[in-house]
């Protein structure tokens, strides 16, 4: 009995103490987007303008963006790049040897980046929504840029043009009787093409966009759901009083 | 052969086509035998939905099974792929997998429960060991089934899962190297694993499973089933009415099967809540990293088996070889027992004396990772002699000593704490808890034949005990 409530205790002192020693970046709450149209298509033009240069979405169909609001006209005229058929999936521009000898790996397929990114401290939609607004300049990185989120990442920041470059901010505090720096906010050095409130929202589309290719039924998925346990409710309260009925016989 | 039966030609189409029928295949009498006139005892409580329900997820895993077999591709450069093609292009295919992914983890969640209710009240008991003994294979089987379906979506974790547990079987002395490369059909896992591992899911186990089914539900029907009461219903004593029939028992159809549409209703209430809106469970039913295709050259951090295996898992990781001296210590203190306590005579004294030596020799010979795997399997192995460990003179818990609800309580306990330790990565205060609960867990079985004995029993009543509904 004693070695168990050790344990009992001894496993809660361990839950507490996984949570604590979690550490890094806190994750920004990315906003959620999956039901807006606008944004979606936004964050698509975006996906296809910057990301797919790079990366592929190889189970991601172009003619699946008929999903949130698109035509095949308007795919075919202003999102097909790398393809002329609406048919295909999204593959890459980049040759995977050369992008092997750029960045010293091929970038990920992006289809479910957002999924398999999720983890205990918030979604893969949180992740890249704090990763793709957490890129700073650090000339001792082969590319030029380096991640708060992501540290020593072989992908420059390919938005920098829209952001602007900026800087983080550390302060020291002491701890336990040691300096450490503390990430205290950022400093905008040179400004970019967006404000850094349009920047978020255009990072806000694109990261919903992820989160919606991540699994385009999830919308479906939710709204059939409503519908389905709803008729479980009727066929649990009718089986319930059918149970009643026969057993009132049973003494 | 049974006597052929005439039906008056005036009689109904459907009467005439059942004594067709009937004349030719026991329909009826199959009917009768085992639903509306196999008598089930009239005091099941909310413990005992969980036998057809273990039966509706098996048949929900088959018939989801098949269709997505008919998408599936077993084949490590398109497996990932296809997934997500059932995922995003065939009609209706992400709830097909949803159903099948959520239907593993509450086929181990209905299992599980099942398995209590029978631990709770005796069931495993004479005359049932073998309905146990059939439970237990099924179990065995299930996981062997869910370990090898869950290489299938060549994800990350489906691949260094598989590459972890394969390897463990190369610690076996001898011939462990040789069976860990038959399992895997290569020197690691890879295509040809996942295509065995493929036919292994779909047919071969499966054909297992539904066999060992059949014959747990036979052997059930044959005996009767038990009651939280522990009372048999059946029995030379039992009250039976004017027609013979027991007065504590009724029909299982109708009464047990409109039971059941409502317990199947309110199960699959829980059921489509996970798989339309949580259908990842919190990355347990499917694990974050799964979502990355499976990289032979890159290890992930963290690797941890599915939630359901993560207690066996705990046991294994909890064997080091500083454990080692522990369970030698229980070895000797066993023998030390045996020699003292035991009414048995010297030659088998000494066998135990010389059994318990090379024992311990082994034990200080092979590697603590080779009895990590010995333990994790024992684990399992063990359930199966339940019915002969147990030498309580009651069945039912109702009317045990009233300390067994706490360790019975603290079994349990024992048995979540060892699954959560399993999720999460190794830590030295997550060995030690582990360590001892895996002394908890065998300590439970092995020394069953003892404190089952001990404490006061309350009298069991001569019937069940019903209150009408």
């Amino acid at each position: 009995m004693k070695k168990i409530i050790l344990a009992l205790v001894a496993t809660l002192g361990l839950m507490t103490g996984a949570q604590a020693s979690e550490g890094g970046l806190v994750w920004d709450k990315a906003p959620s987007n999956t039901n807006d149209l606008a944004s979606l298509q936004n964050g698509a033009k975006l996906f296809v303008n910057y990301c797919l240069n790079c990366h592929s979405a190889a189970f991601m169909r172009f003619n699946r963006l008929k999903d949130i609001g698109l035509t095949d006209q308007q795919i075919k005229e202003n999102l097909l790049f790398t393809t002329d058929k609406v048919g295909e999936t999204m593959k890459a521009a980049i040759d995977p040897k050369q992008a092997k000898d750029w960045f010293g790996g091929n970038p990920p397929d992006l289809t479910v980046i957002a999924r398999s990114r999720s983890g205990a401290t918030g979604t893969g939609a949180d992740y890249l929504y704090t990763y793709m607004r957490t890129f700073y300049r650090d000339p001792t990185k082969a590319t030029g840029w380096n991640n708060l989120a992501y540290p020593n990442v072989a992908m420059p920041h390919v938005l920098w043009e829209l952001q602007g470059e900026r800087r983080p901010v550390y302060v020291e505090r002491k701890e336990n009787g040691h300096k450490t720096a503390v990430f205290k906010g950022w400093e905008q050095v040179t400004p970019g093409t967006m404000t850094p409130l349009q920047y978020d929202q255009a990072m806000g589309d694109l990261v919903g966009y992820l989160q919606w290719m991540a699994e385009p039924a999830q919308n479906t998925r939710v709204r059939v759901g409503v519908w389905v346990l709803l008729f479980l409710l009727i066929l649990t309260f009718m089986a319930w009083r059918l149970a009643g009925a026969y057993w009132k016989d049973v003494k | 052969m049974a006597e052929f039966k005439e039906i008056s030609p005036d009689a109904p189409m459907s009467a005439q086509a059942l004594n067709w029928l009937d004349n030719r295949f026991p329909a009826s009498k199959l009917f009768k035998e085992h639903m509306s006139e196999y008598y089930a005892p009239k005091n099941f409580n909310f413990w005992y939905i969980f036998g057809s329900l273990a039966l509706l997820v098996l048949v929900i895993q088959i018939v989801t099974g098949i269709f997505l077999t008919m998408n599936y591709k077993p084949d490590a450069a398109l497996a990932f792929g296809s997934v997500e093609y059932i995922m995003r292009d065939v009609p209706w295919g992400w709830l097909i997998r949803y159903m099948h992914s959520t239907g593993a983890s509450a086929f181990f969640i209905v299992v599980y429960l099942h398995m209590f209710r029978g631990l709770i009240y005796g069931s495993y008991r004479k005359p049932r060991e073998l309905i146990w003994v059939f439970g237990c294979a099924i179990f065995l089987a299930l996981m062997a089934e869910a370990f090898m379906g869950y290489l299938l979506p060549w994800g990350q974790m489906s691949y260094w899962g598989a590459q972890v547990i394969v390897n463990l079987f190369a610690a076996i002395p001898f011939i462990g190297p040789d069976l860990a490369l038959l399992i895997r059909g290569d020197y690691v896992v890879g295509d040809a694993t996942l295509n065995r591992f493929f036919a292994f899911h779909v047919i071969a186990v499966p054909l297992v499973l539904l066999g060992l089914v059949v014959a747990h539900i036979i052997a059930l029907h044959e005996v009767g089933s038990n009651n939280p009461d522990g009372v048999e219903v059946k029995g030379p004593n039992a009250p039976r009415d004017a027609a013979g029939h027991p007065l504590d028992a009724i029909p299982f159809h109708p009464y047990y099967t409109v039971h059941d549409i409502f317990g199947v209703s309110v199960f699959l209430m829980i059921f489509s809540a996970i798989i339309f809106f949580a259908p990842e469970f919190g990355g347990y039913f499917l694990e974050y990293n799964n979502f990355i295709p499976a990289d032979p050259l890159k290890t992930p951090l963290h690797i941890a088996p599915v939630w359901y295996f993560t207690p066996y898992y705990s046991m294994l990781r909890a064997i080091t070889s500083e454990m080692m001296y522990a369970l030698i210590a229980c070895v000797l203190a066993g023998a030390v027992l045996g020699v003292l306590k035991a009414r048995i005579s010297g030659l088998f004294k000494l066998i135990i004396v010389g059994a318990a030596v090379v024992l311990v020799v082994a034990m200080l010979m092979i590697d603590a990772k080779f009895w990590g795997v010995v333990v994790m399997g024992g684990a399992v192995i063990i359930l199966f002699f339940l019915p002969w460990l147990d030498n309580s003179e009651v069945r039912s818990i109702r009317y045990r000593p009233g300390w067994n609800k706490i360790l019975y309580g603290i079994f349990v306990i024992n048995f979540l704490i060892l699954g959560y330790l399993g999720v999460q990565p190794p830590s030295a205060i997550g060995e030690r808890v582990s360590q001892v609960g895996t002394l908890f867990y065998f300590g439970f079985f092995l020394l069953m034949p003892w404190w089952s004995r001990l404490g006061t029993f309350k009298p069991v009543p001569d019937r069940v005990t019903f209150a009408a509904h």
